[in-house]
């Protein structure tokens, strides 16, 4: 088995199985977000707030904004380690990698403190 | 050297001499979708902070998604979307060893293809 210390991760049977359940997060609340905008044509922001405001759906907002971060961060990291490689890009392939993981990280990092932020900041 | 037991994958150099059969086309655009949602997960934190702020900044974003530019986005962030939701879908019936085959594996990326387009074409119709 190969082990890196930049797939931040145990194992790659870890990560299919966060995949798919992050995605699985991301795919039911996709769908509850949906329906709600789409049950409530011409939706005003007392509706809208009021919904995203019940505990439940705060719960589930960061659940799904968990799920993403997860989700984001084991498909860039394939990404980046299907492409950015020695036999194609030389080598420097490595040091282009490890810069587009921390790009990745960084950004995954923004998003996680911001969707707190929004979450629990507004009111 | 741990670098040498690992597998070798394509190069972008080797893209153009490639044939691509439909399962590798609807593969590719899974992840190019992937990449799209993550940088427009962005946008969507940008809207919901927005929605969230108070009802003016509801009605800002209302007045922002519904110009050309902000219809385009909200289109193309939609449709990365719904083919991602169908191509994800697709795996997890995969994983359950549905379509393993060939042909199974051909018949699923057309169905991805017909539903995604589907839900990308409805999309197109809610925005406008």
């Amino acid at each position: 088995m190969v082990s890196q210390v930049t797939s931040m991760s145990r194992n790659g049977v870890s990560d299919w199985l966060v995949q798919r359940v992050s995605a699985l997060v991301l795919a039911a609340y996709t769908l509850c977000i949906f329906g709600f905008v789409v049950i409530n044509p011409g939706i005003d922001f007392e509706t809208w707030s009021g919904f995203i405001n019940t505990t439940g759906m705060q719960v589930f907002t960061m659940l799904a904004i968990l799920s993403t971060c997860a989700h984001a961060w084991i498909g860039m990291w394939t990404i980046g380690s299907d492409y950015l490689r020695e036999h194609t890009l030389g080598s420097g392939a490595t040091t282009l990698r490890f810069i587009y993981q921390i790009g990745c990280v960084l950004i995954i990092a923004v998003y996680l403190i911001w969707g707190i932020n929004i979450l629990w900041g507004n009111n | 050297m741990k670098q040498n037991s690992r597998p070798i994958n394509v190069g972008i150099g080797d893209l153009a001499s490639f044939k691509w059969p439909i399962t590798a086309l609807t593969s590719i655009t899974h992840r190019v979708a992937g990449v799209v949602l993550f940088i427009g997960v962005a946008f969507m934190l940008y809207a919901l902070d927005l929605s969230l702020s108070s009802e003016e900044g509801f009605i800002n974003l209302k007045e922002m998604m519904t110009s050309p530019l902000g219809k385009l986005i909200t289109w193309g962030l939609l449709s990365a979307l719904a083919y991602h939701f169908v191509a994800g879908i697709k795996h997890l019936v995969m994983d359950m060893g549905v379509g393993e085959t060939l042909e199974g594996g051909q018949f699923a990326a057309k169905l991805t293809i017909f539903f995604s387009a589907a839900l990308i074409a409805l999309a197109a119709i809610w925005v406008i």
